[in-house]
């Protein structure tokens, strides 16, 4: 079967033998877009979070055969070195990863809070990033920094 | 001598993963395959071993330890550029590749900086004295008149003087690495102490950062083991048919070793659960209700007295009110987020295996061993995964990709699932300690006995065993490894009779290997729990409690300052009552870090919820090569063992871990984070000791006294689940 999607706004058309393939596995391996991440694959970590239709979703998660018509955003498609999402700027300004590899998952669903709540409060973003985990420990770091990103600041 | 080569176009050909400072992106190199690699100095006795400079001025680093998320990756490049006196643009940095770099051990126990990277300091001041020779030499002047900065060698009056590059071309140095070459003064250091920012955290934050789980190389099949569904159950017979219908999809079996590829990644995982076998269960464990009293019940491998100071034993028998506690950790998973993976191409007689190990040199050997090919012939090169802490899936889901190659003949890709990382990696073994201790007149702690039941690490034994290669029938050698976990089981404190016992136990309820900070967070969590028993008892303040017997001033600084963050009240604990206050303290292995914690902590009596407050936490760690590399390993030694402490438990049957995934086994979460305060103490003239583990040692100790202090129970059991709470709560003034 041929599935026709819009990732970082362009259109593309994949093949896919399942139409159960999550649409992780077709970020990763057919359209090369290996920032988001398998975590779990339970929709439990967060880890392969990217931007559909503005809302933050779990790859690992969303069957190919559901994504028709959808716009996605990958973290490859939020922002480059050259041009910075403010969510990925004040990352780095903060030095808010360790490993790196749930820091997909905390820039997208931070990217989505934002543009949704462009001043969130702490507990807000205490509250957007509950069910994105971090092993390594740089939750405070992630907090600056969606704070940093929003003008806000950290006590 | 070797004829000279250019090692610029050896990198180029090699396929290692070179992580240039200068460039914005590190990428993958694409795959060479050669395994013995000429020309490579790797005798960790030789400067060649640890860096090579370059005709136009710039400077590889081969580091055998590597860059776990850990920040190693920029406070290696400061030491060495430091000490050779070189901008860090100038210095690329090669990791764990067991063709290009020295074994400098594995990388584990927080010696990334103090072994590894002292090490590549001493190489670099030898190399800077050989420039210096050869440059005054050039120069015409005596060695006393020159100085190496800025990448060459010049007069120390001023005027021209003559790049590295110049004076030592693309030879090799040919020295021994000299351990008296003399190092920099600290106070004239330009780069250590700096917080630089890490290399790789932009590619890290834009998606693009190289992980083995993005690693392809020409020809590679995706593999999925098919662990079995009760740990040593034997497999009696695969049905092929069943995958008949996933294109490309072919079952590997290797008597119990059971996995499949194909083509496509999605296909392998669709193989992997459509795979039909049969297997002959076994009920091999104890299950994790049971581990507690079957650590009492043995069978044990011997009892050590690890420590005897005075005669407590008599000291107790004769104290009137003596104080006896009992305290439990259980066993816990690394808990890495992405779940382990590897490639292998083992083909032609030789191995190459793309892995994010922490021991590729060590892992080197035992793969050669499993699969029967000469040292030599086997290529261990490290990629970045999902932090370890210790020894996870990477070693098995490695030797799974390995096995698989060999069978079908191509490079495969194994990633591990969520379960397989969860029920299958090696767990940080549980640990019972038994503690009695009795006051003095004086109110201060008479005697002290430690008595801990622990699982035996297996002496020698050269790596964890792997799992693949032991459902293959592959001869390896066979035993616990735990890491160092009975250090940290007395008193930091002047006690003049102490008795520390260790019961090894023959056996561990699951398969262990080190989590980090093996051992030494069980052990503070009982051994300063207890000193604030003691305090209690002695109606002391606890830090008074503690300064009072504590002689080091290293140590008595990290608990005033702790203690000043959260602005301490002296007052005997438990405390009115709302939010409690704890603090706790570690002289790392006894001889390493300095670190208190302070923390406050609320306890809701209704739900059994502990909520924290704040963590504040002064560390001393020596020299710090990178405050903010220093920052971020305290900040995340404290929120992973506060998750560790209140959440973390693995459940199994008889069979196998039954909490397979993150619901089963939650971990802290963004709305449980508490403030973080910290106070990191800079001495530039002690050795730089690092910064990996230390910080988690005192957490879950400080919590308990925290805990006590808010709502006067005292918990003795991890995770402090609010089921445990409401109990201890229930049964007010008891255990929990």
């Amino acid at each position: 079967m041929s599935y026709t999607l819009t990732v970082n706004g362009r259109e593309r058309r994949v093949e896919s033998g399942d139409p159960d393939q999550p649409l992780l596995y077709v970020l990763r391996n057919a359209l090369g877009f290996t920032g988001p991440k398998f975590g779990c694959g339970l929709g439990q970590c967060g880890a392969c979070t990217v931007i559909a239709d503005g809302a933050p979703i779990r790859s690992c998660q969303l069957p190919i055969s559901a994504t028709k018509g959808m716009k996605i955003t990958t973290i490859e498609g939020l922002g480059t070195a050259e041009k910075p999402h403010p969510v990925q700027a004040a990352f780095i300004a903060e030095a808010a990863a360790q490993c790196g590899y749930c820091t997909n998952g905390m820039v997208m669903t931070s990217a989505a809070l934002i543009a949704q709540n462009p001043k969130p409060s702490l507990d807000e973003i205490k509250q957007a990033l509950a069910g994105n985990l971090c092993r390594c420990g740089t939750h405070d770091r992630v907090l600056r920094a969606v704070l940093r990103a929003t003008g806000g600041q950290k006590k | 001598m070797n004829a000279p080569f250019s090692r610029r176009a050896f990198l180029k050909s090699t396929g290692a993963l070179v992580v240039a400072l200068g460039a914005p992106e590190a990428g993958f190199a694409q795959v060479a395959g050669a395994a013995g690699l000429a020309g490579r100095v790797l005798d960790p006795a030789l400067v060649d071993a640890y860096l090579a400079l370059h005709p136009d001025g710039s400077v590889t680093i081969y580091c055998g330890k590597v860059d776990l998320g850990t920040g190693l990756r920029i406070a290696i490049p400061q030491m060495a550029a430091e000490e050779l006196g070189i901008g860090l643009e100038k210095i690329r940095l090669i990791e764990g590749d067991t063709a290009l770099t020295p074994d400098q051990g594995s990388t584990a126990g927080s010696t990334g900086v103090p072994r590894g990277g002292v090490q590549i300091r001493q190489a670099a001041a030898t190399a800077r004295e050989a420039l210096m020779r050869l440059g005054a030499e050039r120069l015409g002047i005596s060695l006393g008149e020159v100085e190496a900065k800025q990448g060459e060698v010049r007069p120390k009056q001023g005027g021209a003087g003559i790049g590295f590059g110049d004076l030592i071309g693309d030879r090799q140095f040919a020295l021994k690495l000299d351990p008296k070459a003399p190092l920099r003064n600290p106070d004239d250091y330009i780069l250590v102490g700096k917080p630089l920012r890490r290399p790789d955290l932009p590619a890290k934050v834009f998606g693009t950062h190289p992980y083995i789980h993005n690693l392809r190389v020409d020809g590679m099949l995706h593999g999925r083991t098919v662990r079995p569904p009760a740990v040593e159950a034997r497999l009696v017979s695969v049905d092929e048919s069943s995958i008949a219908h996933i294109p490309g999809a072919k079952v590997v079996r290797i008597e119990n070793f059971l996995g499949v590829v194909a083509d496509d990644e999605w296909d392998a995982v669709r193989a992997s659960r459509a795979l039909k076998a049969d297997w002959e269960m076994r009920d091999s464990l104890v299950g994790n209700e049971a581990v507690r009293q079957s650590m009492r019940a043995g069978p044990f491998e011997s009892d050590e007295t690890l420590m005897k100071k005075g005669d407590a034993p008599s000291v107790l028998a004769a104290a009137g009110d003596r104080l006896r506690a009992e305290f439990y950790w259980p066993v816990q998973t690394h808990g890495s987020m992405g779940p382990s993976c590897a490639v292998a191409d083992v083909r032609d007689g030789k191995a190459t295996i793309w892995t994010a190990s922490q021991a590729t040199h060590r892992f080197r050997f035992a793969f050669a061993h499993f699969l029967g090919l000469p040292d030599e012939a086997v290529r261990l090169i490290y990629v970045d995964g999902a932090g370890c802490y210790g020894m996870n899936g990477h070693d098995d889901a490695a030797a799974d990709a390995a096995l698989m190659s060999r069978a079908v003949g191509r490079p495969v890709r194994v990633q591990w699932m969520r379960e397989d990382e969860h029920r299958f990696d090696p767990k940080g073994p549980p640990q019972l300690l038994a503690l009695e201790g009795a006051l003095g007149d004086d109110g201060k702690i008479a005697a002290w006995r430690t008595q801990m039941w622990i699982p035996k690490a297996t002496a020698s034994l050269p790596n964890v065993p792997l799992l693949g290669p032991q459902a293959a029938g592959a001869k390896q050698p066979l035993g616990l490894s735990t890491g160092l976990i009975s250090q940290n089981a007395s008193p930091p404190y002047a006690v003049q009779n102490v008795e520390v016992l260790a019961h090894w136990l023959k056996d561990a309820p699951l398969r262990p290997s080190n989590i980090r900070a093996p051992g030494k967070i069980a052990n503070i969590f009982a051994v300063e729990s207890f000193t604030d028993e003691l305090a209690v008892k002695a109606r002391e303040d606890s830090l008074a409690f503690r300064l009072a017997s504590l002689q080091d001033p290293r140590g008595i600084e990290v608990l005033e300052r702790a203690a000043a963050l959260i602005a301490w009240q002296p007052r005997p604990s438990p405390g009115p009552g709302g939010i409690g206050r704890g603090l706790a303290y570690v002289h790392y292995k006894d001889s390493e870090n300095y670190v208190a914690i302070a923390m406050e902590a609320e306890v809701d009596r209704e739900t059994g919820v502990i909520r924290v407050r704040r963590v504040a936490c002064a560390h001393d760690c020596g020299l710090m090569v990178n405050p903010d590399g220093v920052k971020a390993q305290v900040e995340g030694n404290i929120l992973q063992t506060l998750s560790r402490s209140l959440f973390e438990e693995i459940k199994f049957d008889r069979r196998g871990v039954t909490s397979a995934d993150w619901a089963s086994y939650p971990i802290l979460t963004f709305p449980d984070v508490p403030e973080l305060l910290i106070d990191l103490v800079q001495r530039p003239h002690e050795p730089p000791l690092g910064a990996g583990e230390a910080a988690s040692a005192p957490v879950a100790a400080a919590l308990a006294n925290a805990v006590h202090d808010a709502c006067g129970v005292r918990l003795r059991t991890v995770p402090f689940t609010r089921d445990r709470v409401r109990a201890a709560l229930a049964g007010e003034g008891k255990s929990g």
